[in-house]
């Protein structure tokens, strides 16, 4: 009786965190589409709902009433367990995402090390999704993205060692709290812009968007799905992208904590400040969506392994000296 | 009793998904079978409590090597493999190599648990320096960054030396290959790439010699 109880506590707590990060993944597709146009003095999707708001309610309407093909040639097992996977692991990350010193599903020692480990883990989607279509397009669309999020996972996590050099724990919310007096955006800003960019890349975002390239790929890996399965792997990558925003945040920009410790400040709660920091990191990801063309693939490699991870290498060499010489390491 | 119940789901899945790696005839899905092997190990590695280990097996084998494996097999034909290793004759000449090395395996790990088992004192771990109030990530880098430096140092040297080494055995210097220069391109002036002629009427002009 006693792990009933446990059990049925838990769900309703995952489904109180769950249900808000499908609706605002939901939201952020419309945002997405807003912001990209209005920088091209375009309206965007604004005629179903207040401003378009339910556009993407809409489109999840006609996804869901869509029929969904299975090629009859491909590999059946994967092609269904490609969107499931990309989707699950896009939800499960959000468990150690912290919205105030205690609203955290699940409070881990681990906690960076985890959300790293899922988002590396992203990559079996679209391999799997794109190996199983058994079609030329999805499978030259999944080898570039593997190759591409291998690579740059590679600076994300050493751009992550940065930071840990300044808290001393891996716990998500020792990292905010140890940005109480300065947020790590300040001190390590250029580690900041090579996050920023590596994201980018990491979630198949434009300039780097070579796995779904639509001039010479169709749609990349995605090209054989259609119906309810292409719903599930668009959405699991605008979670991914809200999830890179929310790390961002947390890594650099303070997390939960309210930029100003001061009295109308303080009562606003950590999650609103969260959400509002996670808000201005996805309008920036828009914002370049729409201005800077795709990059060439040799270029994105060279980028990735040639100038980003010698300059985090680099910048982790100076951090820790910095500290140990100034006798600011932090004590465990 | 959860804990239990966890434990036996984890392992059951572990040891299924080990068989099928090698029992499955698509070599793409024994690659998917090692990944979820890889990840119910993780799992039980987090149970007892090494979550550093765990979370690290995720990232390096699932997230790097895995990918590494899969990149590799899914480039070769599933379909002509299968005709080869299947139902040629060639495949037997490796079978008394591949046993010989299974029961070394086999050997050395009854070598290591029986003597784990029965006499513990010769791996004492108590000699190192590892407190057992730190979490594990702290005593894990007390080990290695701190007591064991130089060992940990030099093993990361045999690994570098090994990866030039492969490398450069592999590498190649090709005649012929067209190679773009970054800077060249972005510092193209359109003086170079165009130029303007009058065209006299009908004589036409000769560009290319």
């Amino acid at each position: 009786m006693e792990y009933i109880n446990i059990i049925f506590q838990e769900i309703y707590k995952i489904l109180f965190l769950l249900i808000p990060v499908l609706v605002s993944v939901a939201m952020i597709v419309w945002l997405d589409r807003r912001v990209w146009a209005f920088v091209q003095k375009r309206q965007g999707p604004n005629v179903v709902g207040p401003f378009g708001l339910l556009q993407s309610l809409a489109d999840a309407l006609k996804y869901i009433f869509k029929e969904i093909i299975i090629p009859a040639s491909s590999n059946k097992v994967i092609f269904i367990l490609a969107p499931i996977v990309t989707m699950t692991l896009a939800l499960i990350a959000w468990a150690v995402i912290p919205f105030g010193e205690t609203q955290v599903l699940a409070n881990i020692n681990v906690g960076i090390l985890y959300l790293f480990a899922v988002s590396s883990l992203g990559v079996y989607g679209i391999i799997m999704g794109g190996w199983a279509s058994n079609s030329k397009y999805p499978f030259l669309g999944a080898i570039r993205s593997a190759a591409q999020m291998v690579s740059y996972e590679v600076s994300i996590g050493i751009i992550i060692i940065n930071v840990l050099l300044c808290v001393g724990s891996l716990n998500l919310n020792d990292i905010v709290l140890a940005q109480q007096n300065l947020w790590f955006v300040v001190p390590l800003f250029p580690m900041f812009v090579i996050f920023f960019i590596s994201a980018l890349a990491e979630t198949n975002r434009p300039p780097f968007d070579l796995p779904e390239a639509e001039a010479e790929l169709v749609a990349g890996y995605q090209t054989e799905y259609s119906g309810m399965m292409y719903a599930m792997f668009w959405l699991g990558e605008y979670a991914n992208i809200l999830l890179m925003c929310a790390l961002g945040s947390i890594l650099f920009l303070g997390g939960w904590l309210s930029p100003i410790d001061l009295y109308p400040f303080n009562l606003i709660p950590g999650g609103l400040w969260l959400i509002l920091k996670i808000l201005l990191l996805f309008i920036l990801f828009a914002l370049v969506k729409a201005i800077v063309p795709r990059y060439r693939y040799d270029q994105l490699m060279r980028l990735g392994w040639k100038i980003f991870l010698p300059l985090s290498l680099t910048w982790v060499v100076l951090t820790a000296s910095y500290l140990f010489y100034f006798n600011l390491l932090p004590a465990n | 009793m959860a804990h239990a119940i966890f434990f036996y789901t984890f392992s059951i899945i572990a040891v299924i998904s080990a068989i099928m790696v090698t029992a499955s005839k698509n070599t793409v899905h024994s690659v998917f079978f090692l990944i979820l092997d890889f990840i119910s190990i993780s799992c039980l590695f987090i149970m007892i409590g090494a979550e550093f280990l765990g979370m690290i097996m995720l990232i390096v084998y699932v997230g790097a090597v895995a990918v590494l494996f899969l990149f590799v097999v899914m480039m070769l034909n599933v379909a002509q493999q299968k005709n080869q290793w299947f139902a040629g004759h060639q495949s037997s000449r490796h079978i008394p190599v591949g046993f010989i090395i299974s029961i070394l395996i086999f050997f050395e790990i009854i070598i290591v648990i029986g003597g784990w088992k029965y006499k513990p004192e010769i791996f004492d771990i108590n000699n190192s320096t590892a407190q057992t109030t730190l979490s594990n990530t702290h005593s894990l880098g007390q080990i290695l960054y701190t007591d064991y430096i130089h060992v940990f140092q030099i093993s990361g040297m045999v690994l570098l030396v090994a990866m030039i080494g492969a490398i450069v055995l592999t590498f190649r210097q090709r005649s012929g290959v067209k190679r773009q220069s970054y800077i060249k391109q972005i510092s193209r002036e359109r003086a170079e790439g165009v130029e303007v002629l009058e065209v006299q009427n009908n004589k036409g002009i000769k560009i290319d010699d």
